[in-house]
């Protein structure tokens, strides 16, 4: 006999692709082809490489994750209108109008910064009014504002070698641009669980920490100038940068997230708040999972800094403070997963934790550039 | 020991408390390793800790804390831990892995926090095939037990998910061992039982006893290669403690040439050895080149640009006189850096040590710049990355310059840093020398003028006249005479504008400005100061002219006319004699000349863990993976033909997509086992 059910018959994961799937990926490929070819004097074997893979990960980002693939595009489209924009020659940047006051890099990123703001503001008072809209219009301005950023990011890319072939690098270099990195990092992940939950409720306290990174950064555009693009020195040149910072700041990300979330769940089983926001248990489900997602890439990010320390510094593991803080970040979140998952450990405790595991963080981050003395000094304020 | 004792000592040491515990404590001194600045020289933490807390703090290791004995022990009990959990938790986790637990009781399964019912009315046989058919489809494996009231189908997916937990922590394990291997501890066993000892660095490499040399059988070190360009070494140097250990070599290496390269901007863009290697054993020779994150490895030795350094400079240096009095003739100076010259004098003695020379010195000589404001402010941070062209900064390559401490014979010394070129600001030009007193303070400079020949020959002359007693009469006399002219009629009052000149000279050359400034403060009423202050202004700069107008008669030169250009090179002249004053050294020492040899500081280390460390990183990643993403579910489904089945569902994750999973299983189980075909229509249509 031959019983067949709906739920029998699994139709392979490829079987469930849509039209959309698949001119995605052809895309994905073409555009991957084509910077192969046409970028292919700037690049090494190591680009190659990483461009190459980067087309599969995508590709799978954005079959698990459907809206990834408007993001993308949308991404794309910015992007290649403001270099379509350039014609090669840096000095548009101030001649034409939506250069100068839309997509050109710097611009893009203070779209991005103005949207954050504003998105903030729009959470909270979804938050406070109990108003669907607000929260549905925030939802929109974190999406365009993170299209703007990754764009603008992008930008800066392609500016920098309009600047000169040789000053030509990836920018994730420096402090500035790995607070952008990491301001579009999290929110990013943040609209997943946002759509994987269901909930737009989470944004007011996963906005402010985003906000927080764009306050600084700000500050550090104006008053110290930080966003000018510099070239690379020696340290920095090798293709582990551009797999360490961005495996970084994933981590730094989901643990940003997962202390918010540790803030709202704490506010939340006091009463503040309790009836406005997610019930604390799907709170807490969120937090678990960005600290594991943090972890994990985190655990990558910190054995690819040891390579790169093995081939820049000689040795993979000095205790360096920069390397010793992220082994205390390490364990941290280590000891966190420990208590929850073996030991089952739930609750307050474990929010503190969380919110208090930032902390660490942070300090690692940006605290032992300013107040100890290490080889890890790119970013100095 | 007793059978209880030594159960509960493994209980202990395998407990997670134990390890918890442990990495505390480990994170707690690897945080004192960090506010500590780890492996300065001893000296350094004397000034910082005072002899009280110095050697206190010198037991305990802190000053290399990840080296100290404690810390080592902290970390091999770690591996002991954790070892001890892996074989403790293995036999239970293999057991659980393997198990499909179809033996559970329907009791127990009816505890079970994810439990549902199902409905009954297919014959066994029927039921036993969808669920199969289902579990399978869906990636469990499952395995079945028949019992007298029915079947229970026991399955499950995402046993890996247990492997994880071996990966990690066996990886964690295999970390802590390849890092004891490269750490120290081989050097620490040697100089305990191989009786090595350190040396201080300050003798000839030749020099160093057998007890502060390692073999090249040495299998594990990090060491520093100090080569000069031209020059070959075999031989690395080890901090150990305070001292030095050396390190044999299986091969020499020689350095043809150390580049730096730099961007348009003055940023460093390259630093790269071209070294030549030539091996102990076969007596074979190559050339490499070695750039920072372009390592190269021989005979198990990796070689890395760490760093670099002057590797003995030749400087020709004029010392020129800053004394009061008979000024002295320009001295001609030559030495190597690293040297130390001896400048004695009937009127002063010090010990010149050359500290350094750069060639290259890139500087921010933008005058900065006045930010709009509001709007504005934003539109000039709108547009692309690059810097904009006003942004009021300006680098650049300002020439070489070189270091020296001058040491005097009470052995205090005072460093200064001097540029061979003039060095231009706000359209005028300067030779600019620093000092200080200690390595804590910044330079501060004092920035002769240059004269129209681009020469500082003028300054030295102007200040030789102005600061030698016996030639300062004649200074106030030309400057009465310049003003009164030579008639009889004014004999008086150029009689008393010679006097006040002389005085003014004799104010001047005690503290500059600062003795004139006290003067008019504590002779003159308040109302007149300012007056007087434009008054003596005038008088100094007319004396200034006067020395400058009689050097260039004493040279056989021809009088000047005064212009705006030549009035700013007084003011700045007068400046700079009076800041002279508080320049504490006999003489200028101008760099004329220069042999620049580099020398490149490559890092040697040979670490035999590397291989064990990667390896644990690897399993790490995947067991991280594994324990987090692989989920583990356990689906059991009791069928009992006619009467009501039961599906009960454990998993080791307690997360809400547990329920989700559970409430699409309790569907899609409950429409399979629905009586009779409900499903069919829709089913044939698909097929």
């Amino acid at each position: 006999m031959e019983y067949a059910h709906p739920s029998l018959n699994q139709r392979s994961w490829l079987q469930r692709r849509d039209l959309y799937d698949w001119l995605y990926a052809l895309a994905l490929v073409a555009g991957a082809g084509i910077a192969l070819v046409h970028y292919h004097s700037f690049m090494d074997v190591y680009d190659d490489i990483v461009l190459i893979i980067h087309v599969p990960v995508l590709i799978a980002m954005g079959w698990y994750w459907k809206p990834f693939r408007v993001f993308l595009a949308a991404v794309a489209a910015v992007a290649l209108l403001s270099i379509w924009l350039y014609e090669g020659d840096l000095a548009r940047a101030e001649e034409v109008f939506f250069l100068k006051y839309l997509v050109s890099s710097q611009t893009a990123i203070m779209w991005m910064s103005a949207l954050y703001f504003i998105a903030t503001g729009s959470y909270w008072l979804g938050l406070a009014a109990r108003s669907e809209f607000a929260e549905k219009l925030a939802s929109t301005l974190v999406w365009i504002g993170t299209v703007m950023g990754t764009a603008g990011l992008f930008v800066r890319w392609f500016e920098s070698y309009l600047m000169g072939p040789e000053i030509g690098r990836i920018p994730i270099s420096n402090l500035y641009e790995v607070f952008v990195l990491f301001s579009l990092i999290t929110a990013l992940m943040y609209l997943f669980y946002e759509q994987r939950y269901n909930t737009r409720k989470m944004g007011a306290f996963v906005m402010v920490v985003i906000s927080a990174a764009v306050a600084f950064l700000l500050w550090y555009t104006f008053t110290r100038g930080a966003h000018e693009i510099q070239p690379l020195i020696p340290a920095l040149q090798s293709y582990w940068m551009k797999v360490h910072v961005p495996t970084n700041f994933i981590g730094y990300g989901g643990f940003a997230l997962a202390a918010m979330l540790g803030v709202a769940c704490l506010l939340s089983e006091r009463g503040i708040l309790a009836g406005r926001l997610p019930p604390v248990r799907v709170m807490e489900d969120v937090m678990y999972k960005a600290i594991a997602i943090g972890f994990a890439f985190f655990t990558i990010a910190t054995i690819l800094g040891a390579l790169w320390a093995a081939e820049a510094w000689g040795t993979y593991w000095q205790w360096d403070p920069k390397e010793t803080w992220a082994l205390i970040v390490w364990l941290n979140y280590a000891a966190w997963l420990h208590m929850r998952l073996t030991k089952g450990l739930r609750g307050p405790i474990l929010s503190w934790w969380a919110v208090i595991g930032l902390g660490v963080t942070t300090f690692a981050f940006i605290g032992v550039n300013m107040f100890l003395s290490g080889l890890h000094s790119y970013g100095n304020l | 020991m007793q059978r209880g004792t030594s159960k509960a000592l493994f209980e202990l040491l395998s407990s997670m408390r134990f390890a918890i515990s442990l990495l505390t404590v480990l994170a707690i001194a690897s945080i004192i390793g960090t506010v500590v600045k780890q492996n300065e020289p001893f000296n350094a933490y004397l000034n910082q800790f005072g002899p009280f807390w110095f050697p206190v703090f010198e037991e305990l290791g802190l000053y290399s804390v990840y080296n100290a004995g404690w810390f080592l022990v902290i970390l091999a009990f770690l591996v002991l831990s954790t070892t001890l959990c892996i074989v403790r938790q293995s036999a239970p986790m293999l057991r659980e892995m393997r198990s499909f637990r179809e033996h559970a009781r329907e009791v127990s399964l009816r505890q079970f926090a994810h439990q549902a019912t199902l409905p009954g009315g297919l014959p066994l046989d029927a039921q036993r095939q969808r669920v199969d058919a289902y579990l399978a489809a869906n990636g469990f494996k499952a395995r079945s037990n028949e019992r007298s009231d029915g079947v229970l189908v026991a399955a499950k997916q995402g046993s890996a998910s247990r492997a994880g937990y071996f990966l990690a922590h066996g990886a964690i394990v295999l970390i802590c061992l390849g890092g004891l291997l490269d750490g120290n501890l081989p050097l620490k066993m040697q100089m305990w039982l191989g009786g090595k000892q350190t040396t201080t660095g300050n003798q000839l490499i030749a020099d160093i006893p057998d007890s502060a040399r390692l073999g090249e059988n040495n299998w594990s070190y990090r060491g520093n290669l100090y080569i000069p360009e031209g020059r070959s070494s075999n031989v690395a140097v080890l901090n150990v403690n305070d001292g030095i250990l050396l390190q044999e070599l299986p091969f020499t290496v020689s350095l043809k040439k150390f580049h730096i390269d730099h961007y348009e901007n003055g940023m460093p863009k390259r630093f790269a050895s071209d070294i030549i290697v030539t091996d102990d054993a076969t007596g074979e020779s190559f050339e490499r080149t070695i750039e920072v994150n372009h390592p190269f490895e021989h005979r198990g030795v990796v070689m890395y640009q760490a760093s670099f350094d002057d590797g003995g400079s030749t400087l020709h240096i004029a010392g020129r006189n800053l004394l009061h009095g008979p000024a002295l003739p320009v001295l001609d100076l030559q030495g190597e850096v690293g040297e130390t010259l001896r400048l004695n004098h009937p009127r002063f003695s010090y010990a010149l040590e050359l500290t350094g020379f750069t060639l290259f010195n890139v500087e921010d000589m933008g005058e900065g710049t006045t930010d709009a404001g509001g709007l504005g402010r934003l539109r000039d941070h709108l547009g692309s990355g690059a810097a904009r062209p006003d942004s009021g900064r300006d680098m650049r390559n300002i020439g070489p310059s070189f270091t020296f401490k001058l040491r005097d014979e009470a052995g205090q010394a005072r460093e200064f840093q001097n540029y061979m070129l003039p060095i231009e600001q706000g359209g005028r030009w300067f030779m600019y020398t620093g000092m200080r007193e200690s390595q804590a303070e910044s330079f501060r400079y004092l920035r002769i003028p240059v004269d129209e020949d681009g020469q500082i020959d003028t300054w030295f002359a102007i200040h030789n006249l102005f600061f030698d007693p016996a030639r300062r009469e004649q200074l106030a006399q030309r400057f009465a005479r310049s003003s009164f002219g030579d008639s009889a009629e004014a004999a008086e009052p150029r009689a008393r504008l010679a006097e006040t000149g002389r005085h003014t000279l004799d104010l001047f050359s005690d503290r500059g400005y600062e003795t004139v400034g006290r003067f008019i403060d504590t002779t003159i009423p308040e109302a007149e100061r300012e007056r007087a202050a434009d008054v003596f202004i005038k008088i100094l700069q007319g004396l200034t002219w006067e020395a400058w107008q009689l050097a260039r008669e004493e040279a056989g030169m021809d009088a000047l006319q005064i212009d705006e250009a030549r009035a700013a090179y007084l003011r700045d002249t007068m400046a700079a004699l009076s800041d002279s004053l508080f320049y504490e050294s006999p003489l200028f020492l101008q760099l004329n000349a220069f042999d620049q040899v580099q020398a490149s500081v490559l890092q040697v280390t040979r670490s035999p863990g590397k291989p064990l460390v990667y390896l644990g990183s690897l399993l790490l990643v995947l067991g991280v993976f594994a324990m987090l993403y692989i989920r583990e579910r356990r689906l059991f489904v009791l069928l009992k033909g006619d009467a009501e089945g039961l599906l009960a569902m454990s998993s080791n994750r307690q997360t809400i997509d547990v329920d989700e999973t559970f409430e699409r299983h309790t569907t899609a189980l409950r429409e399979l086992l629905a009586a009779a075909g409900t499903a069919t229509p829709e089913s044939s249509a698909t097929r």
